[in-house]
């Protein structure tokens, strides 16, 4: 049942060479704090990235980069093979317009670590939100598919609720079928579960399990280590800004080189 | 809805193989009977000073539905729902402009905002009527064309005046009720690819509207009692004709309780109109809607009959 809502074809993405998310040197300061100093990492379709890190290690901050939340102050960074944010011509680089970023933000769906659901509309009507402004589907459209993604994260019977009538745990899904509502080829989560009691934890994860299962690409800050270790196929370990260490999460997980990477998951783990 | 009123009855009665109930003689207020007393006594005497009073309030009844008055109640209304019209499309745009990042249009903004509100509403009324000494006509080139006296209609000062008096104070209110829209509420939008407007008209708008409704009800109501003003741009509403008749009917203090009467009753069916907007606009924000007035009667009489009913029994 699942298998036909799923749009995302897994053998597509893999054999195509350019990478999903490309960093070359990416840089990002708020002011005269310096949040990204230099990161270098590459997302291949299909897979999926988790950042680990402490917090204000700037893994939030770069998973806001790549879909232009956040405006890049050096380096370039590629999506899908397209810089975000600009277009290059010769050496010169051009703002993109706002239309032009929308358009580019239609292809990567987000979620939220406080799931930033539209409280005056029910589960339904959030789902449905996207397609019908951005995409122009029809409402009936619409609707049917919105049912179709909120049956497959598990909240059928909760089609009709507003979000404070939804616990953490349901608001959580109801924001990832509405990110996927707009049928992306990449998801970014940040923090998914960090705001939920740890009781439903579980459900989400499982939600974000089955979708990785279908093939979706997917960047994913968490501090979830069990959820990494199983689902994730590369891990970073993010701090001060900068890259310290990646490679496959059972391996980082497990033996950590770095120092620094040992401190931090003696105290996670 | 029932269901709710039940449970209100419900631990009056002894939950089976539970302990019993308490009955506990309660505290008695004295001071409140005093007070209470007091209060009324008082009360009671005010009004009996204005009965005794020379105030003919025969004429009220008399004049309550006169063609007239109606007329004038017409033209507040009218005036009231066109200034506040006026007022809230221009508040909205500026405060958009306030919040824009361009500097020229957040500073033009905040010009308007604070000449407007700056100036008595009254002196700016007399301003818009004399605007003549400064214009003799007015010149749109092919579209309109016409001496100033002309143009310048009672109605049309009357309009100015208010509304553009108003679009200062509502442009405040809606610039608040933008700001308290969490941030993460325009991110997501536009994590979903949509544009600015879009973010803005069907996401932060119809939540701002809970924070913009209630100061808006308070303004329209203000308005409404603003209008008497306009008398002195030679516009006639309901103060106006409520004097005239005054002077021709030699009961001008009564007149003046008329006008004040239907004042009240015009307040009171706005009051009951911002009530039913703000339930609209509170849908998904709490997990019940608050009960309109009608369900809240019916409650309060079910649960009367309730407490009654637990009387009985014990």
């Amino acid at each position: 049942m699942t298998a036909d809502v799923t749009k995302v074809d897994p053998g597509t993405p893999k054999d195509s060479g350019t990478p999903m998310v490309k960093a070359e040197g990416v840089h990002k300061s708020f002011g005269p704090v310096e949040v990204l100093k230099g990161i270098d990492l590459e997302v291949k379709p299909g897979e999926v990235f988790c950042l680990i890190g402490p917090s204000g290690s700037g893994k939030s901050t770069f998973l806001r980069c790549i879909n232009h939340l956040e405006k890049v102050n050096a380096g370039r960074l590629y999506v899908d093979g397209e810089l975000v944010g600009y277009r290059q011509k010769g050496d010169k680089l051009y703002e993109l317009k706002d239309s032009e970023v929308a358009l580019k933000r239609r292809d990567i769906g987000m979620v939220f670590q406080r799931f930033n659901l539209f409280p005056h509309m029910t589960a339904t009507e959030n789902v449905m939100e996207a397609p019908v402004q951005v995409k122009g589907v029809s409402r009936a459209q619409a609707r049917e598919r919105a049912g179709q993604l909120l049956e497959r994260v598990g909240l059928g019977d909760k089609a009709g609720n507003y979000p404070s009538q939804l616990s953490g745990g349901q608001q959580q899904r109801v924001a990832i079928a509405r990110a996927l509502a707009m049928e992306p080829k990449l998801m970014l989560f940040d923090e998914p579960t960090s705001a939920l009691d740890p009781e439903l934890v579980g459900d989400v994860l499982d939600v974000m399990r089955d979708l990785a299962e279908s093939g979706m690409t997917m960047v994913v800050v968490t501090h979830e280590m069990g959820f990494a270790r199983e689902v994730g196929d590369s891990l970073v370990f993010m701090d001060g800004g900068v890259v310290v260490e990646s490679g496959h999460p059972r391996d980082v997980l497990t033996n950590p080189r770095h120092e620094r990477t040992q401190s931090f998951l003696s105290k996670v783990l | 809805m029932t269901v709710d009123i039940d449970k209100t009855g419900g631990p009056e009665r002894t939950p089976p193989g539970g302990p019993e109930a308490i009955k506990a003689i309660p505290v008695r207020h004295y001071g409140r009977y005093v007070s209470a007393v007091v209060a009324i006594a008082l009360f009671a005497a005010i009004i009996y000073a204005f009965a005794q009073g020379k105030i003919n309030w025969g004429a009220v009844p008399d004049y309550f539905f006169d063609d007239r008055i109606i007329k004038g109640v017409g033209q507040t209304m009218l005036l009231t729902v066109l200034s506040m019209l006026i007022g809230i499309v221009g508040g909205i745009l500026l405060a958009v402009m306030r919040l824009s990042k361009n500097p020229v249009t957040s500073s033009i903004a905040w010009f308007y905002i604070w000449f407007f509100r700056g100036t008595p509403v009254l002196v700016q009324l007399v301003v818009w009527f004399n605007l003549g000494l400064v214009f003799e006509y007015i010149n749109l080139g092919p579209v309109y064309k016409d001496e100033w006296s002309n143009f310048m209609t009672p109605l049309l000062t009357a309009l100015l005046g208010l509304g553009l008096n108003e679009a200062a104070y509502m442009a405040e209110i809606c610039r608040a009720g933008l700001l308290s829209v969490d941030e993460g509420q325009t991110e997501a939008a536009h994590a979903l690819g949509m544009s600015h407007g879009k973010t803005l008209r069907r996401i932060v708008i119809p939540q701002a509207m809970r924070v913009i409704v209630p100061p808006t009800g308070n303004e329209v109501i203000n308005m409404l009692k603003t209008t008497s003003l306009v008398s002195v741009v030679q516009f006639a509403e309901l103060f106006r004709y409520a004097q005239d008749i005054g002077q021709s009917s030699g009961a001008p203090v009564e007149m003046y309780f008329l006008a004040a009467a239907w004042y009240l009753v015009l307040t009171s069916v706005l009051s009951v109109g911002q009530y039913y907007i703000e339930r609209y606009y509170a849908r998904g924000s709490s997990r019940a809607l608050p009960p309109t007035p009608l369900q809240k009667i019916r409650a309060n009489v079910l649960s009367l009959s309730n407490r009654s009913g637990g009387g009985a029994t014990a």
